[in-house]
């Protein structure tokens, strides 16, 4: 059974006045341990598609189905549980609380889980050593740099144990240097963990790195290549 | 770590979160030092009157109060004396005769108040006894006077001189009697010190040629909140044909009245000031909201149900609430306690308002822990109020949007 299942997705935005077809009767099956890229220009659909996918927003017509469950009929509050138990999320910037160090952020969605104070501090650890900031447990986000907030946010995501983590343009923000080094990171936690990595970018450097490319163009797949 | 979040996010802006505690703990202070000083003003106004003067509660014949005559005057009847000692809760009861007279010496007269009383039972409500600046406290069976220092200097009598009383007694027969003044008071309301007589219950009788006679029996309570079930168990056991029962705001209708206008006035002001502060918090939780939409955004992207957020929210709301309490309290503290120690000595227009209820014109601050607790509660229902705003907000927050902000 496939980790994510998109059937017939579309997504019209403004029905009534002039409508924008942003996604297009997708259809799409994603693996466990995938390491896929959604690329296209932009305007292209990418986020539309993946926030739909991560069930951020409704989809106007089609199926989503998340490890057998269908999620596109979900209420909200059902939707913000689902999320959290299933869904990994690393957003383009500021994926972070403020006011809480990176051990806090990445703690802080376990403790919504309501998993033990113990287990959930060791974790936490583990995970940041595991994207190389053991060093930085205590750091505030505004005293790390955009690199490092990202993998942050990338040990968040992989704190809760979801089904797969979806990430919008991650590296869209970073330098060449901390681009690489996140990408990099991420492929060894995906061979690793066998976690499903979902990423939507334009950037080369990062489709580079991607096992399978899917391109959009006006909201249709137009290409699906697996390496 | 809800707490921990909460508290360090009012502290990301510190200064909106000075300005904001500052501005509500100030509308405390001014709130808690106001109220102290008028309950405390009120506390002593009504203090002196009942203490000295009318008792929490009277018994007349009916209609004595509002026509202070002696013909409305009725009989002292010891039944009746320990019918009221029976009543729960009484801690003193005793008769008094009071009506007026003119009090002269050779070529000068002033017209005065004359008290015939139990000096015993009289001294233990008033503390009469303590207010004597010269002489000697009366004894039941003295023939002699004690009168009121005013009296004294403006006829100027001394202890040993002769008061010489003039007036018109029971059924309008001529009352006339020589008084040795025997002592003089020192009474703190200003209207009784200008002209007061003091004569043992039988000797005034004898004066107004009202043998057996008084114009009520006062009688004092051991609270003041029990005064109102008191007054009515006596209501019940005297005939209201007949008499009149009346605890001290019946008797007292200015005095009240004043204090009602004081202090409603003194609520105006302090609802116009929460008012505006009221407007201050609000745009602080406007803007704690709104700068934080793609923050509130990511964390209900990531898991985080809204009510954890509206909890959160309202966590920060609450301390900043608490806090604001806190050093509004403290900040009056200090005061309240300085002048409830020592009182503020009032002079011109306010004084004269003190001293036409019979007050002497000081104002000792009332440390009663309520007006700080009144004053948080009001505080704290504010904000709940006002947090209709951020709640509404985080509750209608549409994801997608929110990140994209
Ligand atoms: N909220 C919206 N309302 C109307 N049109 C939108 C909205 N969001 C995106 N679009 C449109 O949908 C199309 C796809 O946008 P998007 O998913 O953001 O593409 P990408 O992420 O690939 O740049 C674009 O034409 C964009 O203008
Ligand atoms: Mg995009």
């Amino acid at each position: 059974m496939s980790v994510i299942s998109i059937k017939e997705v579309s997504k019209i935005y403004n029905p009534d006045k002039i409508p924008v077809k942003a996604v297009d009767k997708v259809d799409l099956e994603i693996e466990k341990g995938e390491f896929t890229a959604i690329v296209g220009p932009s305007g292209s659909g990418k986020s539309t598609f993946l926030n739909i996918v991560g069930g951020l927003d409704n989809p106007s017509s089609g199926a989503v189905v998340i490890d057998g469950v269908d999620i596109s009929t979900f209420k909200e509050s059902a939707l913000i549980d689902f999320r959290l138990n299933n869904i990994g999320f690393v957003f383009q910037s500021y994926n972070l609380i403020p006011v809480l160090s990176s051990l806090e952020n990445v703690e802080f969605i376990m403790l919504m889980q309501k998993i033990p104070k113990e287990q959930r501090h060791a974790r936490a650890i583990e995970l940041l050593k595991e994207v190389g900031l053991e060093k930085h447990l205590d750091r505030k986000p505004s005293e790390l740099s955009g690199g490092q907030q990202q993998r942050v946010a990338v040990a968040r995501a992989l704190a809760s144990r979801p089904k797969f983590i979806l990430a919008d343009e991650p590296t869209a923000n970073l330098d060449s240097h901390s681009t690489e080094n996140l990408m990099g990171m991420m492929a060894d936690i995906n061979k690793k963990e066998e976690a499903t990595f979902l990423f939507a970018t334009h950037d080369q450097r990062v489709i580079d790195k991607a096992r399978r490319v899917v391109t959009l163009e006006d909201g249709r797949i137009v290409k699906d290549e697996k390496r | 770590m809800y707490f921990t979040l909460a508290w360090r996010n009012i502290w990301r802006n510190k200064r909106r979160t000075f300005i904001t505690v500052g501005s509500i703990s100030f509308a405390v202070f001014i709130a808690v030092v106001m109220q102290s000083m008028q309950k405390g003003s009120y506390a002593r106004m009504v203090d002196t009157a009942v203490s000295f003067y009318t008792g929490y509660i009277q018994v007349h014949k009916d209609g004595y109060w509002e026509e202070k005559i002696l013909d409305n005057i009725m009989p002292l009847d010891e039944g009746q004396i320990s019918q009221i000692e029976g009543v729960d809760h009484v801690k003193l009861v005793f008769p008094r005769l009071e009506s007026f007279a003119l009090a002269s010496k050779e070529m000068n007269s002033k017209g005065v108040v004359v008290l015939g009383i139990d000096p015993d039972k009289e001294n233990q409500l008033t503390n009469l006894k303590s207010k004597i600046a010269h002489g000697q406290y009366l004894q039941p069976n003295d023939d002699g006077a004690l009168i009121s220092e005013g009296l004294a200097e403006y006829l100027e009598l001394g202890v040993g001189d002769t008061l010489v009383l003039i007036g018109q007694g029971y059924h309008g027969v001529n009352a006339a009697g020589k008084f040795l003044v025997q002592g003089v008071l020192d009474i703190p309301s200003p209207e009784m010190n200008s002209g007061t007589v003091y004569l043992p219950l039988q000797r005034a009788q004898w004066f107004y040629g009202a043998e057996g006679l008084i114009s009520g029996y006062v009688i004092d309570v051991q609270e003041q909140n029990m005064v109102p079930g008191v007054t009515a168990e006596l209501q019940t056991l005297f005939d209201s044909e007949i008499y009149e029962v009346m605890d001290w705001p019946t008797m007292l209708p200015d005095l009240v009245q004043s204090i009602e206008l004081d202090y409603v006035s003194g609520l105006v002001m302090l609802i116009i000031l929460y008012f505006i502060i009221s407007f201050g918090i609000l745009g602080t939780f406007i803007m704690m909201t709104n700068e934080r939409s793609y923050e509130f955004g990511v964390m209900t992207a990531i898991g985080t149900q809204k009510l954890r957020l509206v909890l959160i929210m309202f966590l920060e709301i609450l301390m900043l609430a608490a806090l604001s309490v806190v050093v509004g309290s403290l900040l009056a503290m200090p005061l309240v306690l300085y002048f409830n120690a020592n009182p503020i000595v009032m002079t011109g227009e306010t004084a004269n308002m003190y001293e036409k209820f019979g007050v002497e014109p000081i104002i000792p601050f009332a440390k009663d822990p309520m007006i700080f607790i009144h004053h948080a509660a009001v505080v704290f229902i504010v904000s709940v109020l006002l947090s209709v705003y951020p709640v509404v907000s985080i509750l209608n927050l549409k994801i997608i949007k929110a990140l994209k902000s």
